[in-house]
């Protein structure tokens, strides 16, 4: 290692302060600080600092990350064999989807990591780790036949106007990795939904139906998987939002190390399985209601995006609630919404996207009400005090 | 009368080097000094010339806007230089000490049977003043204010604090009288707050509110116990005073002379005689701990709240504590992997340190990272027992908006409340400082 650092430092002689190159000084550090955790040490304030940075946060969630995706790579390929009959091994399906997914995966993070790079030099500030994250997100919520040159465009649209038009990490309003799905979804239809796309070729080959649960919900059709092969993912979808339990894996990872706040994954989960409810009861009610309402609320909680939006992608601190009280509101509703538009938007049938943006636009909003009752009461405390006085006198 | 504080979030850092309960006497330093700069905001103006002849209490400068308040001499000798910054600021005011301490003579009085205003002058020409801090913004108090309430909090949470009960076990008969002369100075109470299990005598003391307070690391801040007894409101005045000083208060009282008694606790894994020590206040460093070259940082106070200083410089004038740590200022390779070097403390559950809850540690000076955006959120309010939105003040700070400031509490805060805030964000900021700006726009749109 000692080796290695003495031909980083000679690397960035030239980057130096005063130097030719030290504009470009941030693309070098970005390195520097990816292999050494640097010496600086504490000027002001406090002498001595906790062992978390945000590269440690954001690696994290990469880590958790990693189940879910090893085994989307795997289901990339089971469902498509499945569907066209014959043997295959295990390592023929995770071949298949990783040769599909691992190149979406490069493209994403060469585009995104460039564009913040320039970002970082034009603006003069350190690489944020923010899009390890992102970058490693847009590529796991798309279709796995996803053209490359679309991944591309939507990760550049994410990155600057999802992002650094908002003035980079930390004041973006949307999440970055559903805005580049968005603008996919808006922007290339045909590739983004209906039942051509959730499995790998379904649109070139014809004996591959690439039809989700929730589209054949939609349609009006029964499910035709078991409850168990939803739980642990054995379903069509994007690339690597199907296993429950592998997402579930990694939520587990997020709330040890509380990186991931429990507040919003618990109530989002509990919203989603209260609006399910109420579907449910509608027969008991009177309304005879269609297959989505019908379908058990517990179903709702495995199929689709819902699980993976919500522990990944609601739980985006800079873009969710900040406060206490406001996380447990703003996880309830997106919950609750991401059902409500399953099953009233029969144009789109997952509705757990939508649901997570919306709820990033009113999170400050909710912030907002939660900070106003700190400020009531502390004005009801000075007037209490004034009025003490006014008695004393 | 006792009452019960409880404080539930907080964080007690359990570190390598704490000091021997054992009092030595320290050699007496060759000069000591008093640094304008430990009294925030505070703009001096010299009474004496360099060359003067002091005696213990001599008034040696006073504040250009608040001319009562004086600042005196804590040894006898020569005023050997006043040693002058940017701008010609007053940085150092340096004594040459006599070998052994004359008086100047106040006169005793007993305070308790005394006029307020004759109390209240007395401290002042003393140079006890100094010892006297207003809240809101932790500035050295104007005596042409009256207090709602003083607040004293002789309860140590912080990381290798001294023991107050310790320090003032022999000098209680002060700390009484000290503590009938602060009830003048305000119609309100005087508050204590002392260590729900330390030793009765403090508890014995009379003529105080007395709190018992338990829980983690702020709670031994002043400011954590006000927010709890009687928060600060708009408009509110109220002073805070360290234990120790309101024994110095009493000796005015009890003698007549103002006897600077500093003990300071040497603490920290690099220190090689970890004792308290008793000196005066402004006494040099190096009295007290061995020599140690540039991979030791010496800090004047503890490793949250000190100020770094140089081996051949002076104790700061509140500090009860020197602490020596080992600077970090080395590389570490893949030091963001999650899981590794667990010898680091992490209040977050990245680092495996908290399986190891007794395990002392032995924190560096390195950063830990480097500054960023604030992304990570509910990190702050674990450590800030307070009803305050810490990152919503802090960006409040930032911003400068004096309004949403002052909705969301900054009355309530000093920048040593917020030292753990610091301690924990994962974005290094400088949070401190940002309260520390914050209030100070405060002063000057507010006042």
């Amino acid at each position: 290692m000692e080796w290695i650092r003495q031909k980083l430092d000679k690397i960035k002689e030239p980057f130096a302060p005063g130097k030719k190159y030290e504009k470009y000084a941030p693309a070098v550090n970005a390195i520097d600080t990816f292999l050494f955790t640097p010496n600086h040490t504490t000027q002001k304030g406090a002498h001595i600092r906790d062992a978390v940075d945000l590269k440690r946060t954001m690696i994290t969630v990469v880590l958790a990350l990693i189940p879910a995706l090893i085994f989307g790579m795997w289901n990339a390929g089971h469902q498509h064999f499945t569907q066209l009959g014959g043997d295959f091994t295990f390592w023929d399906a995770f071949a298949h989807g990783a040769l599909k997914i691992v190149p979406m995966i490069v493209v994403s993070y060469a585009v995104g990591l460039g564009i913040e790079f320039a970002f970082a030099i034009f603006r003069g500030h350190e690489v944020n780790e923010g899009y390890l994250v992102t970058g490693l997100l847009i590529p796991m919520i798309m279709p796995v036949d996803f053209p490359l040159w679309m991944l591309a465009l939507s990760v550049v649209f994410a990155v600057l106007v999802g992002k650094e038009a908002f003035g980079g990490t930390g004041m973006n309003i949307l999440n970055p990795a559903l805005t580049a799905r968005a603008f996919a979804f808006f922007a290339y239809p045909t590739y983004m939904s209906g039942n051509q796309v959730w499995v790998s070729e379904a649109s070139t080959v014809d004996a591959i139906s690439g039809e989700t649960i929730l589209g054949s919900l939609a349609a009006g059709e029964n499910a035709s998987y078991s409850m168990m092969d939803m739980f642990y993912g054995f379903i069509p979808g994007s690339v690597a939002e199907t296993s429950t339990l592998f997402i579930l894996l990694g939520a587990l990872l997020l709330i040890l190390t509380k990186v991931g706040s429990w507040r919003i994954i618990l109530s989002a989960f509990i919203g989603a399985a209260v609006m399910g409810l109420i579907f449910n009861a509608l027969p008991s009610m009177g309304v005879a209601g269609n297959e989505l309402t019908n379908f058990p609320w517990y179903g709702h909680l495995i199929i689709g995006g819902l699980a993976f939006g919500i522990v990944f992608m609601a739980t985006d601190p800079v873009s969710a609630a900040q406060t206490m009280k406001g996380k447990w509101i703003y996880g309830f509703l997106i919950g609750f919404l991401s059902v409500m538009i399953r099953v009233f938007n029969p144009a789109y049938p997952e509705g757990v996207m939508l649901g997570i943006l919306l709820m990033n636009v009113f999170a400050p909003t909710i912030d907002h009400y939660v900070i106003q009752s700190n400020i009531k009461r502390r004005k009801k405390r000075i007037e209490s005090a004034k009025t003490q006085v006014k008695t004393a006198v | 009368m006792s009452k019960g504080i409880r404080i539930k979030r907080g964080l007690s850092l359990r570190l390598e080097g704490e000091a021997e309960k054992e009092l030595v006497k320290a050699p007496r330093s060759k000069t000591y000094a008093i640094k304008p700069p430990d009294f925030h905001a505070l703009v001096p103006k010299m009474v004496l010339k360099e060359g003067a002849k002091v005696l213990a209490g001599d008034e040696l400068f006073f504040s250009k806007y608040t001319d009562e308040l004086r600042f005196t001499s804590p040894v006898s000798g020569v005023l050997k230089q006043i040693k002058r910054g940017e701008k010609r600021k007053i940085m150092e005011v340096i004594i040459e000490a006599d070998p052994e301490d004359t008086y100047k003579d106040f006169g005793k009085m007993d305070a308790a049977s005394s006029d307020a205003e004759a109390v209240k002058q007395r401290i002042l020409e003393s140079g006890c003043g100094a010892f006297i801090n207003q809240r809101p913004y932790d500035i050295v108090a104007d005596p042409k204010d009256t207090p709602k309430a003083i607040f004293i909090s002789a309860v140590s949470t912080a990381p290798l604090a001294p023991d107050w009960g310790f320090i003032l076990k022999d000098r209680l008969a002060a700390f009484q009288e000290g503590i009938n002369a602060l009830k003048k100075l305000t119609p309100g109470k005087v508050h204590l707050g002392v260590d729900a299990s330390s030793a009765q005598y403090l508890k014995d003391i009379e003529g105080v509110e007395l709190h018992n307070v338990k829980g983690p690391h702020p709670a031994g801040n002043v400011g954590v116990q006000i927010h709890e007894i009687d928060p600060i409101n708009q408009g509110d005045r109220v002073w805070t005073v360290k234990p120790e000083d309101v024994s110095i208060i009493g000796n005015v009282f009890l003698t007549g002379n103002y006897i600077a008694d500093r003990t300071v606790a040497v603490t920290g894994s690099e220190a090689a005689n970890r004792k308290y020590f008793s000196t005066k206040i402004g006494a040099e460093v190096s009295a007290l701990i061995q020599k140690v070259d540039e991979d030791v940082r010496i800090i004047s106070g503890n490793v949250l709240t000190g100020l770094k200083i140089a081996y051949n410089q002076h104790i700061s004038f509140f500090s009860n504590e020197v602490t020596l740590i080992p600077e970090g200022n080395k590389y570490r390779a893949f030091g963001w992997l999650p899981f590794t070097y667990n010898n680091i403390h992490s209040n977050s559950k990245t680092s495996l340190s908290w399986l190891f809850p007794n395990r002392k540690f032995k924190p560096t000076t390195n950063l830990n990272g480097e500054e960023r955006a604030l992304v990570v959120t509910g990190e702050m309010e674990e450590v800030l027992p307070m009803d305050i939105y810490p990152m919503q003040l802090i960006k409040a700070c930032m911003a400068g908006d004096i309004e949403k400031m002052e909705n969301l509490g900054i009355y309530e805060v000093a920048p040593e409340d917020f030292a753990l805030v610091e301690y924990v964000n994962t974005s290094k900021i400088e949070i401190q400082d940002v309260i520390r700006l914050g209030l100070d726009l405060m002063i000057t749109e507010v006042g």
